[in-house]
C-alpha cells in the first residue's frame, strides 16, 4: 500500500531531514512510526500525502507512484488518505460538526448523506454531544479526537496519525490506540507516528524507527 | 487498492454519490452522473449563498467598499448616458440642415426660377423653396421695417436664394455637397447652416473620447478595489484554505467562495450605481424640460435604457468577477499546508 525507495528529503535550509529510507507498509498493515524528536517522522508523514516532494527516491502510494502526480493530482490523493495531524489543524470559526464536515463537503457527498456520517464519525470518538460547540470550548484531548473523527470520516484506504495522543492520558490513548486497531481490523492501512514507546510495545504491532533520518530497524 | 478511474487520480474510498440500487451498466452510470450533477450545482448555490452571507456579516465593511465601487461605476454610467442623450438631440437637428444657396445678381428672375426647377429633379435634395428677389425685398422690408428706405432704392440689392433640404445627413457629404453648389455658375455663394453641429458634433468626439478614457480608468479602480477586498478575504481565511487543501480541496474548490464574492460585489454594486444614475436623471428631468421649452421643442430624457443598464450590470459583474480571479490567482497558490 505504502512503499519507500530510497527516499531522501532534504529541506531548503540544507537539512536533511531523510536519508535512504526503504520500507514497505502491506494492505491492512498497522504499523508505528518512532524516533526522538526531530528524527523525522513528520516529515515522513507529510511526503506520503505530498505536503512536501521528496529530494531522491520513489513513494508508492496504492498504485501511484508520488513522482508521477502532479499538482493538480494531489486533491485526490489527499481524499484517500485520513490524515491526524501533529497539531490537530482545527477550524475554530465553525463547530465541531462543521470541522467533520469539511472533507465530505469537498468530495462532494449529499448533505444528508454527510451529516449522517459525521454523527457516525462523532459517535466512534465518543463526542457525539458536542457537535455543536467550537473547538475552542474543547480540552485538547478532545480536540485531538475530532480532529481523528475528521480523519475517519470519509473512511480513508490510508490512515496516517502524527502524535495523536500527544496530548492524552494513558487511559484516553490506549482507547485512541483501541480505535485505530478498530479501523485496521475493517481493511484501513495505519500507520502512527508516536515516541510512546510503552504505549507502542503494548499494542505488539511493526515499528518503524527513525534515528537522524534513517530508518534503523523495521520490526 | 482502489480501481484506476483516470490517467493518475486516486479515487477516494467511499463514493460521493448515492450508491448503486439498480443494475449495473448504462442505467447505473446515468444515477452516478444525475446524482453527481445534482451535488456540484448544489455546491455552487450553497457557496453563493454563503458568499453573500460572510458579506453581510460586515455589513459596514461592505457598504464601504460597494460605496466606493458604486461611485467609481455611476461617473462612467451617468456620463455614457448624457452622451447619448446630446447623440439623440444631435441626430434630431441634422436632420433639419438646410443649405442657402446665393444665385448670382446677375441672374435674371426667369434664369433663377429655370435654376430651381432644374434642382428639383435632383434626388439628392428632399425640398426645396425659391425665395426670388421680388420675395425677399419683401420680407425683410417686413422684418427690418426700413420699408420706407427700401422704396428709395432704385434697384433690388438682394439676391435670388434657394433654400434646399439635402437628404444626406453626414458632415462629410453634406460639405461636398455644398461644394458641388458652389461650384455652380449659377451660385454665388452655399451656405450650410450646420457649422455650429459641426463644432458640437467635434466636442462630442473629444467628450466621448474622455468618457471611455474616464471608464477604462474606473474600471480599472473597480478591479483593483475588488481584488484588494478579495486579497484580504484570502488573508483572512488563510487556516480554512490550509486546511481545506490538507484533506483534499482542488484549487478550484479553494477558489471559489472568493470569485462568488467578487461576483456579489460587482452585482450590488451595479445595482446602487443604476439606482444612482437613474435617480440623477430623475432630478435633470424637469430643469431639461424647461429649457427645451425655451427653445419651443419637446426632449424627453433617456436614463440609462435597457442596454446601457445591462451594459452596467454585465460590465460591473465581470470586472467583480475578473478581480476576484486576479487575487485569487496572484495569492492562493502561496498558501500551502506546512
Ligand atoms: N519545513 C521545514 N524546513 C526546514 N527544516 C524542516 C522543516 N520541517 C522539518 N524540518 C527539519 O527536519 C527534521 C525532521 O523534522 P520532523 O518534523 O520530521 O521531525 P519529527 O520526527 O516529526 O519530530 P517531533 O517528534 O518533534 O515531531 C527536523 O530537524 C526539522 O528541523
Ligand atoms: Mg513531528
Amino acid at each position: 500500500m505504502i512503499q519507500f525507495n530510497h527516499v531522501s528529503k532534504r529541506y531548503a535550509q540544507g537539512h536533511d531531514a531523510l536519508k535512504d529510507v526503504n520500507f514497505t507498509l502491506a494492505t491492512g498493515e498497522m504499523a508505528f512510526l518512532t524516533g526522538h524528536s526531530g528524527a523525522g517522522k513528520s516529515t515522513l508523514l507529510k511526503l506520503i500525502m505530498l505536503m512536501e516532494r521528496p529530494s531522491a527516491g520513489q513513494i508508492q502510494v496504492g498504485e501511484q507512484q508520488l513522482n508521477a502526480l502532479g499538482r493538480r493530482d494531489i486533491p485526490y490523493l489527499r481524499r484517500s488518505i485520513g490524515v491526524v495531524f501533529q497539531n490537530h489543524q482545527l477550524l475554530f470559526d465553525r463547530s465541531v460538526f462543521d470541522n467533520i464536515l469539511l472533507p465530505l463537503q469537498i468530495s462532494g457527498f449529499a448533505p444528508d448523506d454527510a451529516a449522517r456520517r459525521v454523527r457516525a464519525a462523532l459517535d466512534k470518538v465518543g463526542l457525539l454531544t458536542k457537535e455543536k460547540m467550537s473547538p475552542l470550548a474543547l480540552s485538547s484531548g478532545e480536540q485531538q479526537r475530532i480532529g481523528i473523527a475528521r480523519a475517519i470520516v470519509h473512511k480513508p484506504k490510508i490512515l496516517l496519525a502524527d502524535e495523536p495522543t500527544g496530548n492524552l492520558d494513558p487511559q484516553l490513548s490506549a482507547e485512541i490506540m483501541q480505535l485505530f486497531t478498530q479501523f485496521n481490523r475493517v481493511g484501513t492501512t495505519v500507520l502512527i507516528a508516536s515516541h510512546d514507546i510503552a504505549l507502542i510495545r503494548s499494542m505488539g504491532r511493526r515499528v518503524l524507527t527513525l534515528q537522524s533520518g534513517r530508518l534503523l530497524s523495521d520490526g | 487498492m482502489d480501481k484506476k478511474r483516470g490517467a493518475v487520480r486516486v479515487q477516494p474510498t467511499p463514493k460521493p454519490v448515492a450508491e448503486p440500487k439498480g443494475p449495473r451498466g448504462a442505467e447505473h452510470h446515468h444515477i452516478d452522473r444525475k446524482g453527481h450533477s445534482d451535488n456540484w450545482r448544489r455546491h455552487h448555490v450553497d457557496v453563493c449563498k454563503s458568499a453573500l452571507r460572510k458579506l453581510l456579516t460586515t455589513p459596514v465593511a461592505s457598504a464601504m467598499t460597494i460605496a466606493v465601487l458604486a461611485i467609481a461605476l455611476t461617473l462612467p454610467g451617468f456620463l455614457f448616458s448624457a452622451l447619448d442623450n446630446m447623440r439623440t438631440i444631435a441626430t434630431g437637428w441634422e436632420g433639419e440642415t438646410r443649405i442657402s444657396l446665393y444665385l448670382q445678381p446677375s441672374l435674371s428672375d426667369a434664369d433663377a426660377d429655370r435654376f430651381g426647377r432644374q434642382l428639383m429633379l435632383r434626388d439628392d435634395i428632399a425640398a426645396i423653396d425659391m425665395i426670388s428677389r421680388e420675395q425677399g425685398l419683401r420680407e425683410f422690408a417686413r422684418i427690418s421695417g426700413f420699408s420706407d428706405v427700401l422704396d428709395t432704392l432704385s434697384d433690388n440689392p438682394l439676391p435670388a436664394v434657394v433654400v434646399l433640404m439635402p437628404t444626406a445627413t453626414s458632415t462629410k457629404d453634406l460639405g461636398l455637397l455644398r461644394a458641388s453648389f458652389e461650384a455652380l455658375p449659377e451660385v454665388d455663394e452655399a451656405v450650410l447652416d450646420m457649422e455650429w453641429l459641426q463644432r458640437l458634433q467635434a466636442i462630442m468626439g473629444l467628450a466621448s473620447r474622455a468618457v471611455y478614457v474616464l471608464g477604462v480608468l474606473l474600471g480599472l479602480t473597480v478591479l483593483l478595489v475588488i481584488g484588494n477586498t478579495i486579497r484580504v478575504a484570502i488573508e483572512s481565511r488563510r487556516d480554512e484554505i490550509v486546511v481545506s487543501k490538507l484533506v483534499g480541496a482542488t484549487d478550484a474548490w479553494v477558489r471559489r467562495p472568493f470569485l462568488y464574492t467578487g461576483f456579489w460585489y460587482g452585482l450590488i454594486a451595479a445595482l446602487v450605481a443604476w439606482v444612482s444614475i437613474q435617480a440623477a436623471w430623475l432630478m435633470l428631468e424637469q430643469p431639461v424640460e424647461q429649457l427645451a421649452q425655451l427653445y419651443r421643442s419637446h426632449y424627453q430624457l433617456q436614463g440609462l435604457g435597457l442596454m446601457g443598464s445591462l451594459w452596467l450590470f454585465i460590465c460591473s459583474v465581470l470586472l467583480g468577477w475578473a478581480g476576484a480571479g486576479l487575487a485569487v490567482h496572484r495569492h492562493l497558490r502561496d498558501i500551502e499546508p506546512q
